[in-house]
C-alpha cells in the first residue's frame, strides 16, 4: 500500500515504509523538539529533588524525573528511525536551531510547584498526547502509548501534592493557590497558538500527525482542570470563566507572551539551555573515554 | 540513645546523605542514559535510607521525616565519604566504588542477622547495591582504560577519597557490644581485595594515602555537611508540624 492509501485507510507508517520528505521532516522536528522537552524538562522539577519536604515526596519527585529522562530516551528512539542521530539532535538543541516546549521556561520557585507541574502542565501534556498515540508513523504512536501510561500517574501525583498543601496550614493553602495564579496562563499556552494562527497544522492533520486542532485540546484541558481545582479549592485565576453549553468558557491567555517565550525572552531560557549546555559539555570526556575504551576492548578480542 | 537505634541511624544516614549527592547529578549526567541510572541508584540508596530511618524512628518513636528533617549536624551519624560535595564523574565513580562495595559486603553479612527487620531490609538491599558494585566497576574501568583525560580523572577521583574509606571500616565498642551488628572491621580485607583488583584492572595505580579521615561516626562531619542538611531540610524547617 502506498503511503496516502496507508494515511487514508488509517493505518501505520512504519520506518521502512516510503514517506514524503516532508513528512519526515515534520515528524523528526516534532518528535525532536518533543523529546527536548522531556529532558528540559527533568531541570524545573530537578530543582527541588534537593528540597522536597518528606522522604516521600523526595522519592516520588526522583522517579519522576527519572522518567522523563526514559521518555527523552525512547523519543530520541523513535527519532532515529527516520534516519537521524540523537547526537545530532542533541546539538540542534544546544545551537537552539531546534526547540523545546516554552513550559520549562518558566521557574519552580516553591514546592507547590512541583504540584503544579505535575497538575497543570503533565495534565496538558496528557491532552496533547493522547491523540498522538494514534498518530499515523507507528514507532512515535507506540513510545506515546508507553509516555501517556507514565505522565497520568505523574498528574495524579502532582494533583495530591496540592490536596495536600490545600487541607493544610494557611501557608501551604497560599503556597499552593499562588503556583495555579503563576503555571495557569502558561499551562493553556501549552496547545500552541489560537487555530488562526497555528502554522504547521493543517498539513499535520492531513498527514494523520495531529488530530485534533490546537484550539479543541485547550478546551479540553480547560474543562477537565476546572472541576479538579474545584475539588482543591483553589480558584482559577480568569475572571472571565463561566460555564455553559457543557463547557468552560475561558480568557484566552496572552499569546504575545508565548511568542516572547518561543523567541528566547522568557525568564528561564538562557538558564535552561545553558544548563543542558554544560552538562553536555562537562560530560564530553566521559562519552569520549566510553568510545575508547570499547575500542579498545574490540581490538583486544580482534 | 539505645545500641540498636543507633546502629541503625548509622546505616541510614549513610544512605540518605548518599541518596542527597547521588540525586545531585540527576539532570547533569554525561548522558541520558546516566541520568536514569544514577537516578536508579539515588532511589535505592533513599528507599534504603526510609527503611532503616523507619525503623530508627519506631525503636525511638520518630518518624522517618523527623529523623531526616529535624536533626542537627552532629546528630547525624553517617561517615563522610557520603557527604563531600560532588566532584566530576569521576570523583563520583570512585565514591560508588568504594561506598556500594563496603555496602554490599555488610549487607550480605547483615541479612543473616537476628534483627529480622534489619536482615529484611539487607535481603533487599544487597541485591540494588549489587548493581551499584557493577556500575562502579565498570565506568572505573572505562574510564581508567579510556583516554589519556578519563585516566587522568579517575586516578585523581580514586586518590581524593581513598582517605576517607578507612572510615567505613571503624570498630567501636557499640558494634561489638550489639549482637546484631556487623562489626565493620571484618570486611576490611574482602573490600580491599575486591576494589584493589577493580583499580588494577582500569590501569590506575592503587592509592596510598597515610592520613585517613574520621569523626562522622560520632557527628563530627566535614564543612560540606552543614550545607548538605541547609538544602535538604530547609522547607520542612519553615513549615513545622505541616504534612506534605
Amino acid at each position: 500500500m502506498d503511503f496516502q492509501a496507508t494515511i487514508d485507510a488509517d493505518g501505520r507508517i512504519e520506518p521502512r515504509d516510503a514517506m514524503p520528505d516532508g513528512y519526515r521532516k515534520t515528524l523528526i522536528r516534532q518528535i525532536a523538539q518533543h523529546a527536548h522537552s522531556e529532558i528540559i524538562g527533568m531541570q524545573p522539577e530537578g530543582n527541588w529533588i534537593g528540597r522536597a519536604p518528606s522522604l516521600r515526596r523526595k522519592a516520588i519527585l526522583m522517579a519522576k524525573v527519572q522518567d522523563e529522562a526514559g521518555h527523552g530516551l525512547y523519543l530520541y528512539a523513535a527519532a532515529e528511525t527516520l534516519g537521524v542521530d540523537r547526537a545530532d539532535l542533541l546539538d540542534l538543541l544546544h545551537s537552539g536551531k531546534q526547540k523545546y516546549s516554552s513550559i520549562f521556561n518558566y521557574p519552580t520557585l516553591t514546592w507547590a510547584d512541583i504540584g503544579a507541574i505535575g497538575w497543570l502542565v503533565d495534565g496538558a501534556a496528557i491532552v496533547n498526547q493522547v491523540p498522538l498515540c494514534r498518530c499515523s508513523y507507528g514507532p512515535y504512536a507506540r513510545a506515546m502509548v508507553r509516555v501517556c501510561k507514565e505522565e497520568s500517574f505523574h498528574q495524579r501525583q502532582g494533583f495530591e501534592i496540592l490536596h495536600t498543601l490545600s487541607q493544610g496550614t494557611e501557608a501551604q493553602k497560599a503556597m499552593a493557590q499562588d503556583a495555579l495564579n503563576r503555571w495557569w496562563w502558561p499551562s493553556l499556552m501549552m496547545f500552541g497558538p489560537p487555530d488562526a494562527a497555528s502554522t504547521h497544522s493543517e498539513q499535520s492533520m492531513a498527514w494523520g500527525i495531529k488530530r485534533h486542532s490546537n484550539d479543541e485540546l485547550r478546551q479540553r484541558f480547560v474543562d477537565m482542570t476546572v472541576p479538579q481545582a474545584d475539588v482543591l479549592g483553589l480558584r482559577v485565576p480568569d475572571d472571565g470563566l463561566v460555564y455553559e453549553d457543557g463547557h468552560y468558557r475561558f480568557t484566552e491567555p496572552d499569546y504575545t507572551e508565548l511568542y516572547d517565550v518561543v523567541k528566547g525572552n522568557g525568564p528561564c531560557n538562557q538558564q535552561r539551555l545553558s544548563h543542558r549546555v554544560k552538562a553536555h559539555e562537562d560530560g564530553a570526556w566521559v562519552r569520549e573515554a566510553a568510545a575508547a575504551y570499547a575500542a579498545k576492548k574490540e581490538a583486544r578480542a580482534a | 540513645m539505645s545500641d540498636l537505634f543507633a546502629y541503625t541511624l548509622r546505616l541510614g544516614d549513610d544512605a540518605l546523605i548518599s541518596a542527597q549527592r547521588t540525586g545531585e547529578w540527576i539532570a547533569a549526567a554525561p548522558q541520558l542514559e546516566e541520568d536514569v541510572a544514577l537516578g536508579n541508584i539515588a532511589l535505592d540508596q533513599l528507599g534504603q535510607a526510609r527503611s532503616l530511618l523507619q525503623y530508627a524512628g519506631s525503636l525511638d518513636g520518630r518518624t522517618e521525616d523527623e529523623l531526616a528533617y529535624f536533626r542537627d549536624e552532629r546528630e547525624f551519624l553517617n561517615v563522610q565519604l557520603c557527604e563531600l560535595p560532588n566532584g566530576d564523574f569521576g570523583f563520583a565513580m570512585a565514591r560508588l566504588l568504594y561506598f556500594a562495595t563496603y555496602q554490599h559486603l555488610l549487607y550480605d553479612e547483615l541479612r543473616s542477622c537476628a534483627d529480622e527487620t534489619l536482615a529484611g531490609v539487607a535481603g533487599k538491599a544487597v541485591k540494588e547495591v549489587a548493581y551499584h558494585v557493577d556500575h562502579a566497576t565498570q565506568w572505573v574501568l572505562r574510564l581508567g582504560d579510556g583516554t589519556e583525560e578519563s585516566h587522568r580523572r579517575m586516578q585523581a577521583g580514586l586518590d581524593t577519597l581513598w582517605p576517607y574509606t578507612a572510615e567505613l571500616f571503624e570498630s567501636d565498642a557499640l558494634v561489638q557490644r550489639l549482637e546484631v551488628a556487623v562489626d565493620p572491621a571484618t570486611l576490611h580485607d574482602s573490600w580491599s581485595d575486591r576494589v584493589l583488583a577493580v583499580i588494577d584492572e582500569s590501569t590506575c595505580e592503587r592509592p596510598s594515602s597515610s592520613y585517613q579521615h574520621s569523626g562522622g561516626r560520632s557527628g563530627r562531619h566535614t564543612e560540606h555537611m552543614g550545607y548538605l542538611l541547609a538544602e535538604l531540610q530547609h522547607v520542612a524547617r519553615s513549615h513545622p508540624g505541616a504534612t506534605w
